[in-house]
């Protein structure tokens, strides 16, 4: 199958790479990674060889730039200073506490809830997006899930 | 409390994803337009014949589509043809879209850009490359084209060549009329044509 112009790409698919980002990110940092991870689509796009999942193609780059953001942000001396103390403080209950409930996560857990939580995906595609086994899929989001409950009173 | 794993549903609702990366496409275009890594950029040009697309490859004009073109096909066969790697990008396609609105202004008479002939047969090359020379204010002929490159009996296939010109207005095919004066044809219809004739001043207004 054709490759179609990315322009369809783009318009076709923004929003859902949009929210996982907004989630797996959070909304101050949300519009680079995004931006990151549609150029890179671009660079990437004329070997695509997944032209009829297109979706996950691009949340397999979200997800990767994700993760990526999270080992740059917390090598800088600011970022440090908000990753939470093992073990996790405790966060009001609320939107809020949810946000900074999630904020707390670690990478690989927070992408991995994400995708089946917010995104609603199986968990042998969020092992294929997350380059694990199903089952490291399914323990990522259990331990992510499992935090969450104990952070938010 | 509520159960996180409902709530993780709606902390960031469908509508406002859609809403917020509205401009990603734009962004990301002239990110990519900076750093060479966009193929083909796209604009529309608003003009007296109507709307018109462009497509610029770093080569330089690709195509240029009228309105009535569906805009699905052009793009589908730029992809296949040229590259997928295609957005609308406003920077790259600036100075084309400035000639364009400078002709249909009547400040400008001919234009100054490159063109990539990527989308043209090599006969299909030639013949445009022979109709680039007719000048603005100026017509010529089927035959007269045909005999300049060497093939007067052809004037059909310089026709036919002419109509898939893929840079129209640009290349002037519109300039190429009938032996008798008549307009002939136009892959853009009569009607362009003849605006674009009566623009040029070679048509009575």
């Amino acid at each position: 199958m054709a490759l179609p112009p990315f322009r369809d790409v783009v318009d076709e698919h923004r929003a859902l790479v949009w929210r996982f980002l907004a989630v797996a990110v959070g909304r101050d940092d949300v519009d680079d990674v995004a931006q990151e991870t549609f150029l890179a689509a671009l660079r990437a796009y004329p070997r695509c060889n997944d032209a009829t999942h297109l979706d996950r193609w691009l949340l397999k780059i979200a997800s990767r730039k994700a993760i990526d953001h999270h080992r740059r942000t917390a090598r800088s001396p600011h970022a440090m200073a908000e990753v939470p103390e093992e073990p996790a403080a405790r966060v009001p209950d609320g939107d809020d506490g949810l946000w900074a409930a999630v904020a707390g996560l670690p990478a690989k857990q927070r992408a991995a809830v994400v995708l089946r939580h917010v995104l609603d995906r199986p968990y042998d595609e969020i092992a294929w997006l997350l380059a694990c086994s199903p089952d490291a899929a399914r323990a990522n989001v259990a331990a992510g899930l499992k935090r969450l409950r104990e952070v938010i009173t | 409390m509520s159960d996180p794993v409902r709530r993780l549903a709606r902390l960031v609702p469908r509508t406002e994803a859609r809403t917020a990366s509205a401009d990603l496409a734009a962004q990301v275009a002239d990110l990519a337009a900076a750093a060479g890594r966009l193929d083909v950029a796209l604009a529309e040009v608003e003009s007296p014949i109507g709307s018109l697309l462009v497509a610029v490859t770093p080569r330089g004009l690709v195509r240029v589509a009228f309105e009535d073109e569906d805009r699905d096909l052009v793009l589908d066969d730029l992809a296949r043809r040229v590259s997928p790697r295609i957005l609308a990008a406003a920077a790259a396609t600036d100075e084309v879209r400035r000639q364009l609105d400078q002709y249909f202004e009547g400040g400008r008479r001919r234009f100054d850009v490159r063109v990539d002939r990527r989308l043209m047969t090599a006969f299909t090359r030639q013949v445009l490359r022979r109709t680039a020379r007719v000048g603005f204010g100026e017509v010529a002929t089927y035959g007269q084209i045909a005999a300049a490159i060497g093939r007067p009996r052809a004037a059909r296939a310089v026709g036919a060549a002419l109509g898939a010109n893929p840079v129209p207005i640009v290349v002037p095919c519109h300039r190429v009329i009938g032996s008798s004066g008549s307009l002939i044809g136009y892959a853009g219809g009569l009607d362009r044509k003849t605006t674009l004739l009566r623009l040029e001043g070679s048509l009575p207004g």
